[in-house]
């Protein structure tokens, strides 16, 4: 896992995430390692509670009570992000009705990001990124209420990556739609990748979900990372704890039974 | 050239231009979000006939030299206390002798110009208070949050009372008075509305796209605030008209000869039983006034609450 000869994207070394403090602490996330190449598809699976989403909200900065060490494209991060880095890293949020703003159009959303960072030409980099994300023009003055979920969700891929980051964080992105959208938007984000060479951290609590989107990935409970492992030995059952084993039994249990 | 061939479909053209499910530009996507709005508060009649009233009430303002049928300050104490409809007084005549009708008609204008400042100003500053103390938190919620306390501790008319005596009476220091005690309530919802949306997603993205707690406040969670705060402003209205005519009728508001409708009540209330035009006409018309403004805030909620439009 940790080859030199790849750079790294994102490396998490020793870190520990609560929430509270003194009695009322609750630590959401303890001792979790691992690392990320450049370029490259991570996956954090796990059930829900088990810290995965935590670790994505400590990286861009939403949850401020961490220690140990953040590092994303070479830069250790301290308790404030600048623009710098909300540019190199952004984040698709799990709920699309919940992350576009309900009185705002695709198109503010999408030149509010253009304009935070100051970019040039908001017109032609609007359209194209309505058609990179696989939706047409008449799209652009849309209302968030006036799309379908899976819609809402590729505006919400288009708002992180019309700013072009090299990074892009998944908070189950496809948790809250209809099984026939999911792939559809999992099969989006891996062409995305491949065009833009993008390094994806991803969050699920589905096995399949990690397995079609990731190489590597590193199974989380109760905030702990018990097990890495990459999709290859995943896929020939060579999961060795016991609680992956369990979630890959449940998965298989879960194919088998909408197969039927 | 292309005009002829769009002309033939003009009428259903327009409407259909508005309620397009694939608005072609900025324009066309807010007008028909405020056509929408438009559809569903014509729909409640009460409202509409709310802001029937108003739009008379604008116009009557607008136009008073034009309606008034006689000098609003002229006297005539020949013709002093004139039943209604007597001596061509159509409501009656005051005790110098001036037309009623034609001092109700002037005096629109200073319950409008009251009306208008005090909406301004109060639910600005409270948007400002609240949505701050709500968004930033921690000690700066604190110290807005107490000043907001203590001006809300404060009776309202008592506070008037205290600011003008010690300004001096007028127009400008009425509403000001107002204004100081409008203000609290506007930040307590702003801060309320602002704690609900700050940790929505759609703000995390914001924030998430770099933007600063300034641009967080004034571009995404005020559109959300507003629509509340409007309601809200709406429906105070009744409260703020009657404010401003309890100070003129404690002679603190307009000073005379200004037709100011409070100051009118006042000076009616001495003749009250013999000549009840006098103090009964001023009181009907700010009995309406506050009416149509609560029915238009009553449609308001109904068009712009966001926890409905949600659904």
């Amino acid at each position: 896992m940790r080859s030199d000869n790849s750079k790294t994207g994102i490396a998490i070394d020793g870190l520990n995430v609560w929430f509270g403090e003194g009695e009322n602490r609750v630590d959401a996330v303890v001792n979790a390692c691992f690392t990320v190449p450049e370029g490259s598809s991570f996956g954090l699976v796990g059930e829900s509670g088990s810290g995965k989403s935590t670790i994505l909200r400590a990286i861009t900065g939403l949850t401020p009570t961490w220690s140990g060490s953040i590092t994303v494209m070479g830069k250790n991060l301290g308790r404030s992000r600048d623009r710098a880095f909300y540019r190199t890293v952004q984040m698709v949020f799990q709920d699309p009705y919940a992350s576009l703003h309900p009185r705002q159009t695709v198109d503010h959303v999408l030149s509010e990001a253009l304009y935070l960072h100051g970019f040039d030409n908001p017109d032609r980099r609007i359209t194209q990124i309505l058609g990179d994300v696989g939706l047409s023009r008449s799209f652009r003055f849309r209302w968030p209420h006036q799309l379908s979920g899976g819609q809402r969700q590729r505006v919400a891929i288009a708002r992180a990556l019309i700013i072009e980051p090299t990074t892009l964080l998944l908070d189950e992105p496809t948790s809250a739609l209809d099984v026939s959208v999911q792939a559809e938007i999992l099969n989006l984000l891996t062409r995305l990748r491949k065009e833009r060479g993008l390094t994806y951290l991803m969050v699920s609590h589905d096995l399949s979900v990690v397995g079609h989107m990731c190489s590597d990935m590193a199974v989380m409970n109760r905030g702990k990372i018990v097990e890495m492992l990459t999709v290859d030995h995943l896929r020939a059952l060579k999961a060795t704890h016991p609680y992956t084993r369990q979630l890959l039994e449940a998965s298989i249990q879960k194919r088998r039974e909408t197969a039927q | 050239m292309n005009s002829s061939a769009s002309a033939p479909a003009k009428t259903p053209g327009w409407r259909q231009w508005l309620t397009t499910d694939a608005p072609a530009s900025r324009r066309q996507a807010r007008l028909s979000a405020w056509y929408r709005s438009w559809l569903a508060f014509r729909s409640n009649p009460m409202a509409m006939f709310g802001l029937v009233i108003l739009l008379l009430l604008v116009s009557t303002a607008l136009l008073a030299p034009v309606l008034a049928p006689h000098d609003p300050f002229a006297q005539n104490l020949s013709t002093r206390l004139s039943a209604p409809g007597a001596n061509g007084y159509l409501l009656g005549s005051d005790t110098l002798g001036r037309d009623i009708l034609s001092r109700l008609i002037y005096g629109s204008r200073i319950t409008l110009y009251i009306v208008s400042l005090v909406a301004l100003m109060a639910p600005i500053v409270g948007l400002f208070v609240g949505t701050a103390a709500g968004y930033l938190g921690g000690w700066v919620d604190i110290v807005l949050m107490r000043i907001t306390d203590i001006f809300l501790a404060f009776p309202r008319l008592v506070l008037a009372l205290a600011f003008v005596s010690a300004l001096g009476a007028g127009i400008e220091n009425a509403v000001l008075a107002i204004v100081l005690t409008a203000w609290p309530p506007y930040a307590r919802i702003a801060r309320a509305e602002t704690l609900t949306i700050r940790n929505a997603d759609f703000i995390h993205a914001i924030r998430l796209q770099g933007a600063g707690a300034l641009r967080v406040i004034t571009r995404h969670i005020w559109p959300l605030c507003i629509s509340s705060l409007v309601i809200r402003v709406t429906l105070d209205m009744a409260g703020i008209i009657l404010t401003a005519a309890g100070l003129g009728f404690l002679g603190l508001g307009a000073q005379p000869p200004s037709p100011e409708w409070g100051a009118m009540i006042s000076a009616g209330r001495k003749f009250i039983l013999d000549h009840w035009w006098v103090a009964t006409m001023p009181g009907l018309a700010i009995f309406i006034v506050s009416l149509a403004f609560n029915l238009l805030g009553d449609g308001l909620r109904d068009v712009l609450d966001p926890k409905k439009s949600a659904r």
